[in-house]
């Protein structure tokens, strides 16, 4: 009997938790969608979560095409098939790699700041001084986030798409030998828009992801610096490991 | 003006206000005294809707706090001016922005309005010339007069002090508190002070109320807490090692 009062205890506990950062998404996107809106707020993040990652982008994209260039002309020498290799990379990208990693990546570099930032931010009751000033801190901390990542991932995966696609050709076609007509022309026959398209609403939905989960996190942060250490590994572990499970969510539902 | 009736608060298990109840009229001030940890500052954090108790009231001018949302909620707060321990600044922002805030986001004041504004508190804590200072550039007691200077921006009605000079050289803490005694005089504010400063804060305040063992254990003039005779307030008052008080 004992276990199934620990079970019931903790399934009310994750129900509670759930039910939470429901709410936050709720209260998030209510103050989203009413003014005012902090552009001066909204463009900084831009700049944070978009600009300032764009290095990590680019070599992250970079060296997945370059692997995909590698590995995709000797899988595809194998039947003779490595005309396709230009579709290959690129789709292997724009549908899957590019978001998925994008998002990756961003959790690990800005996701992780968003949480220690307002983490600190409550520790140190200036979340609460905000509250005391008569605003809400979400229209202040958390909407500014949210619509710049929403804005953000999608550009920044399209950098990965095309560096990665670069990358694919720097080795399969400079390297081994692929012809430029035969890699650039078989992507634009296999390519369509709605694998572009698909790409970008993943890319728009784990900017969602990642901004929610994160800034939910470090705004509930326990006590003290082991508080934001704790609430920092937690958003990045849990934004990491959502963004695999709504891909493949997204996937199932786009095909 | 503040009434506090019957509050209740526990953390995890382990009760921390066990009944307190007080009354603070307009234009009063009351010092909060009594041992660190005891839950001084979970009052005030109750006054202004910060924290809710298990049980009791909150009237700000009739109004319960306890039961206001949203926009009535953030209208009421708007009347407060609230010091924290730790300054709580924000950390991005200069100093300047710091004590802009409040005007720039609830008032229509034009920017050369706040200007002035600003530039004003600013001489008045004490602060001129460090405008474009950041808070990590400040010290204890830089952070302290410009969370002040924030906290009054805006003339509030209410103003709450936690503990206003801890952390602040001798020098500083009573400047701070004679500071807050002449703004008192100019705004007319009510307010409730936490402090151990107990010599100074019994020359501001009208009332002093000690919390102890979750209740507040005396109350009155500080002449009447001063001259009381219970051993836990005197021991407090005196600074003794008696064991009257027990410490956790």
């Amino acid at each position: 009997m004992v276990w199934i009062k620990k079970l019931g205890n903790l399934s009310l506990f994750c129900l509670q938790r759930m039910g939470r950062m429901g709410i936050f998404f709720a209260k998030t996107f209510f103050c989203a969608t009413t003014p005012p809106l902090k552009f001066s707020w909204i463009l900084k993040q831009i700049c944070f979560i978009g600009f300032q990652s764009t290095l990590v982008i680019f070599l992250t994209g970079a060296f997945s095409g370059m692997v995909l260039g590698l590995q995709g002309f000797y899988t595809l020498n194998r039947f003779g098939s490595v005309a396709l290799l230009g579709p290959m990379v690129a789709l292997s990208l724009i549908k899957e790699l590019g978001p998925v990693l994008s998002a990756l990546m961003v959790t690990g570099r800005a996701g992780s700041a968003m949480t220690a930032e307002i983490g600190i931010m409550r520790t140190s009751e200036q979340i609460d001084a905000i509250e005391l000033m008569g605003l809400n801190p979400l229209r202040y901390l958390v909407v500014p986030k949210l619509i710049a990542g929403v804005i953000a991932l999608p550009l920044l995966t399209a950098i990965f798409d095309v560096v990665g696609i670069f990358g694919g050709y720097l080795i399969g076609g400079k390297l081994l030998g692929v012809g430029e007509g035969t890699y650039f022309g078989e992507m634009a026959n296999y390519v369509g828009i709605e694998d572009v398209m698909e790409g970008i609403y993943k890319s728009f939905s784990f900017g969602v992801l990642i901004t929610w989960v994160c800034c939910y996190k470090g705004y509930y942060a326990g006590f003290g610096a082991e508080g934001v250490s704790r609430a920092t590994t937690q958003a990045v572990v849990l934004s990491s490991v959502l963004i695999l499970f709504w891909d493949y969510i997204m996937t199932s539902l786009l095909f | 003006m503040i009434r506090i009736e019957d509050i209740y608060k526990s953390f995890d298990g382990f009760t921390v206000l066990k009944g307190v109840s007080f009354r603070i009229e307009r234009g009063e001030i009351l010092a909060l005294i009594g041992g660190s940890g005891h839950g001084k500052s979970v009052i005030l954090k109750h006054v202004v809707g910060l924290m809710r108790p298990d049980q009791g009231h909150v009237f700000i001018d009739g109004s319960d706090i306890c039961h206001l949302k949203g926009y009535e909620l953030e209208q009421l707060r708007s009347r407060f001016g609230f010091l924290f321990q730790g300054g709580a600044l924000f950390s991005s922002f200069t100093v300047f922005d710091n004590v802009a805030f409040p005007l720039r986001e609830k008032t229509k004041m034009s920017e050369e309005e706040i200007r002035k504004k600003v530039f004003r508190e600013l001489d008045q804590v004490g602060l001129a010339g460090a405008e474009n200072k950041y808070p990590a550039e400040l010290s204890g007691g830089m952070i302290k007069r410009t969370a002040l200077a924030r906290a009054l921006v805006r003339s509030p009605e209410i103003m709450l002090f936690d503990e206003p000079t801890t952390g602040l050289d001798p020098i500083i803490a009573h400047t701070t508190l004679d500071l807050i005694k002449s703004i008192h005089k100019n705004l007319g504010f009510t307010g409730i002070i936490v402090s151990h400063e107990l010599s100074r804060i019994f020359q501001i305040a009208h009332k002093v109320a000690m919390l102890h063992e979750g209740v507040i254990w005396a109350i009155g003039t500080p002449e009447e807490i001063m001259s009381s005779k219970d051993p836990v307030v005197d021991q407090f008052i005196k600074g003794g090692t008696g064991t009257s008080i027990k410490f956790y």
